[in-house]
């Protein structure tokens, strides 16, 4: 019996073959984009897709987390082609056009994290499982990023981080699906370093109250360098628990410690709380060895500056962004902002705004919604336009590098929202690392189904 | 020295609102015989009557500024605090001094709140056991805060400290030492001159008229007052209204150091009981020392040195020194014997 008796020719073995590689391998890749569909988590299937903000609206960064809020909103209404488009007009890539994500109209759920790793993670849990969000945005905190992050990584759902500033975010405990926009303690010291060692000079020594969690300890570990390499000496560092209330009894032992440099490394509420009670307890006004006494806040935001008022003025610190700034993306996204809030938005706004943005065009870029596609679309990703100049998303350790924004508070505000300046930009090249320095694993592409 | 003395100083100031509290609570307990798990609350209503008032006299009217702009390039919104318009300048006055004007209307709020707790709820449970005491104000407590959370939402009020008290007073050259050596901010110092003036009142009231006599008097053996023809359930819902007015000033005054948000009296509560618990039960001197002694400690122990030898020492001091002084004298430093003991 031959071949050629039964009909069957090499050729056609061949012909057969190829079609049957095609049809059941390779085609979906080659020909059918967003064919993924099934078997990621929360694909999306209907004529609209669910984003997951998880911000807080309790606890120490409560504030930051209602700015975060209205700034997702207005990137939603955005991207559905309602208001005045914000800053995709500004924005260096072309994909978005009002038009929702891949056509489909944008919809979103909120969670309260309540500045709780924990109650972060539920409310996580919950968007994605229950009300099948296809990526999470929000933070305020660095333990709430971290340990939503992980969760994200786990389930398959890509997080946009917001606000956090801890190194370890894209550090030690970086994750292939976690992406962060805003800057960290890192590239606060460097910024911040230079600028204190010209306004106080080299001989100066620095005493550290430190929020107790990993932003808290990497930020002072950076500003602690920044300064030590400016000739200053770190007279004592001291962890305060997150949410203490009054530090009366952590900034009474300053005064007499020789210290004349008080270094909060705090934010949110825990900052106005620790900034207005040093100012109370006279430290602005007094002299020690021969100097006046100073205070910086490295890490400073404009609700932070209304919060403590006056306490804030000449205050060094600094910023991811702030509204002043004159470039076009954030002149339209105060504008757009500001019109509908009545008020300017923080960094915070910003970042989450930015992120929200940012994630849907990599989809549309990548054409699907398939994370590992997504993931590779913001990988090394350069834009601009976006409020921050030439910015690249880091594909190493999915950091992005911008310029840092060194800011002081205003000693004779012009008007309630006009509290801080921007006093010097430490360039994009300058606050670039080697993401050696802080080890860790992206871990794996593959799509986890949540 | 001069940082022990500073240190000493913080002790003194925080004493002074654990102080103000377990008072009230040891009140309430010295007279009532009710342990009243909501008296943290009191603390925090008091807290919110000077929220509230300043809300009220910051309310603002908003006119829109067609002919300016705003830095965003929207029409102006201006606004004025309505105390401005009805009162002038005085109205700016009562602006930037509204914690302490708010006292006037902490005390009538606070009675009020006070008698209405007792003869509404309390009083029905004076016969119950203590635990059951402690699970309805519990209760209580939890709806309180739920109420203020409703009207006031989740996150703190800050406060200001008047302008004529903000920034630190010299302390140190007030005694005698280097100028500059030991300074302490004047709203702390108010609050410390505050709580004791307010412990002497109540000790006054108690010792020097009539009707304190009385109220001791049924303190000491209720039944034998009420024997004599004296109604001394109404003194004690008086006293109980009292009790609610001294958790409520110590409110008060305390939020430029501290801004209120509706968990307040629950982290003030649980200290306090340990002061009460401490000082010994049902006794007022006990209190007293009992809340400035722990406020000291807690101070000292977040000195530098002291967290050096024992790392997180500040976080646990309270908990500590209560474990140790119960086991070393059971009924606290001033409790007398038979009170919960039976």
């Amino acid at each position: 019996m031959s071949f050629k008796k039964r009909g069957i020719s090499r050729r056609s073995v061949m012909k057969t073959g190829l079609a049957g590689i095609l049809a059941t391998g390779v085609s979906p890749m080659m020909f059918s984009r967003g064919a993924w569909g099934q078997e990621f988590c929360n694909a999306p299937t209907g004529d609209t897709v669910t984003l997951g903000f998880n911000v807080p609206l309790t606890g120490a960064y409560a504030d930051e987390g209602a700015d975060e809020l209205r700034a997702f909103e207005l990137a939603v209404e955005h991207l559905n082609g309602e208001g005045d488009g914000g800053m995709i007009p500004t924005f260096s890539s072309d994909t978005l056009t009002g038009n929702g994500i891949l056509g489909k109209r944008v919809e979103f759920v909120t969670g309260d994290t309540q500045t709780q790793s924990d109650a972060a993670r539920d409310s996580a849990r919950r968007m994605v499982e229950r009300d099948g969000a296809v990526m999470i945005s929000g933070g305020s905190s660095s333990g709430v990023a971290i340990a939503v992050q992980g969760l994200c990584q786990e389930m398959g759902v890509i997080f946009m981080a917001a606000l956090t500033h801890s190194n370890d975010t894209t550090g030690k405990d970086k994750r292939r699906y976690g992406f962060r926009h805003f800057f960290n303690a890192y590239q606060t010291g460097v910024g911040l370093g230079p600028q204190l060692g010209a306004a106080y000079g080299p001989d100066r020594r620095a005493y550290h109250l430190t929020a107790d969690y990993t932003w808290g300890w990497t930020t002072e570990e950076s500003v602690m360098a920044a300064t030590e390499a400016q000739g200053w000496e770190t007279v004592e560092t001291v962890r305060t628990p997150v949410g203490a209330g009054d530090f009366s009894q952590y900034i009474t032992p300053v005064l007499n410690s020789g210290a004349d440099v008080l270094i909060l490394n705090h934010y949110g509420f825990d900052g106005i709380n620790s900034l207005t009670q040093a100012v109370q307890f006279g430290l602005k006004d007094r002299q020690a060895n021969g100097k006046d006494f100073k205070i910086v806040l490295p890490l400073v935001s404009d609700l932070m500056a209304a919060g403590a008022g006056d306490a804030m003025q000449e205050v060094y610190g600094t910023s991811n962004w702030y509204w002043s700034l004159q470039d076009e993306g954030s002149k339209a996204f105060t504008a757009s902002f500001g019109a509908k809030y009545g008020q300017p938005p923080s960094q915070a706004a910003h970042t989450s705004y930015v992120q929200t943005l940012l994630y849907a065009d990599a989809v549309e870029r990548a054409g699907t919604f398939y994370p590992p596609e997504v993931i590779r679309a913001l990988e090394d990703y350069e834009f601009d336009g976006l409020g921050n100049g030439p910015t690249l998303y880091r594909g190493s350790d999915h950091q992005c590098f911008k310029d840092v924004y060194v800011v002081q508070g205003k000693a004779e505000p012009s008007n309630q929202f006009d509290l801080l300046e921007v006093v010097n930009t430490a360039s994009r090249d300058s606050v670039t690392y080697d993401p050696a320095i802080f080890g860790g694993e992206l871990g794996p592409y593959d799509p986890g189904m949540c | 020295m001069d940082a022990i003395l500073a240190q000493l100083l913080n002790g003194l100031d925080k004493g002074g609102a654990y102080a103000l509290i377990a008072l009230g609570l040891t009140l309430v307990f010295g007279t009532l015989g009710v342990v009243n798990f909501a008296h943290g609350a009191l603390f925090m209503l008091g807290a919110f009557c000077a929220v509230a008032f300043r809300a009220f006299i910051t309310m603002e009217t908003v006119t829109i500024d067609e002919t300016q702009l705003s830095p965003w390039g929207s029409p102006l919104e201006v606004r004025t605090p309505m105390a401005e318009q009805w009162f002038g300048e005085w109205g700016a006055v009562m602006v930037d001094y509204s914690v302490p004007i708010s006292i006037l209307v902490a005390i009538p709020v606070m009675l009020l709140i006070g008698i209405a707790m007792e003869r509404g709820l309390i009083k029905h449970f004076y016969k119950r056991t203590h635990a059951e005491q402690i699970l309805v104000t519990f209760g209580l407590a939890i709806v309180l805060q739920e109420l203020v959370k409703t009207f006031f939402g989740p996150n703190p009020w800050p406060q200001p400290v008047p302008a004529d008290f903000r920034g630190a007073a010299d302390v140190g050259a007030w005694i005698g030492l280097q100028a500059g050596a030991v300074t302490y901010p004047l709203w702390r110092l108010v609050y410390l001159l505050f709580s004791v003036v307010v412990i002497g009142a109540v000790f006054a009231f108690l010792r020097f008229t009539t009707f304190g006599m009385v109220v001791r008097a049924g303190m000491a053996d209720r039944e034998t007052v009420g024997l004599l023809g004296i109604n001394i359930d109404r003194r004690f819902t008086i006293m109980f209204g009292i009790a609610a007015v001294v958790a409520g000033l110590a409110g008060v005054m305390y939020t430029p150091l501290l801004p209120p948000n509706y968990h307040l009296g629950m982290d003030f509560l649980v200290l306090s009981f340990v002061v009460v618990v401490v000082g010994g039960m049902g006794s007022l001197p006990g209190a007293v020392a009992a809340g400035f002694l722990l406020g000291i400690l807690q101070s000292f122990a977040s000195m530098t040195q002291v967290k050096a030898l024992i790392p997180g020492i500040d976080q646990i001091i309270i908990y500590l020194v209560a474990v140790i002084i119960l086991l070393v004298m059971p009924r606290g430093l001033l409790g007398r014997r038979g009170v919960m003991e039976g």
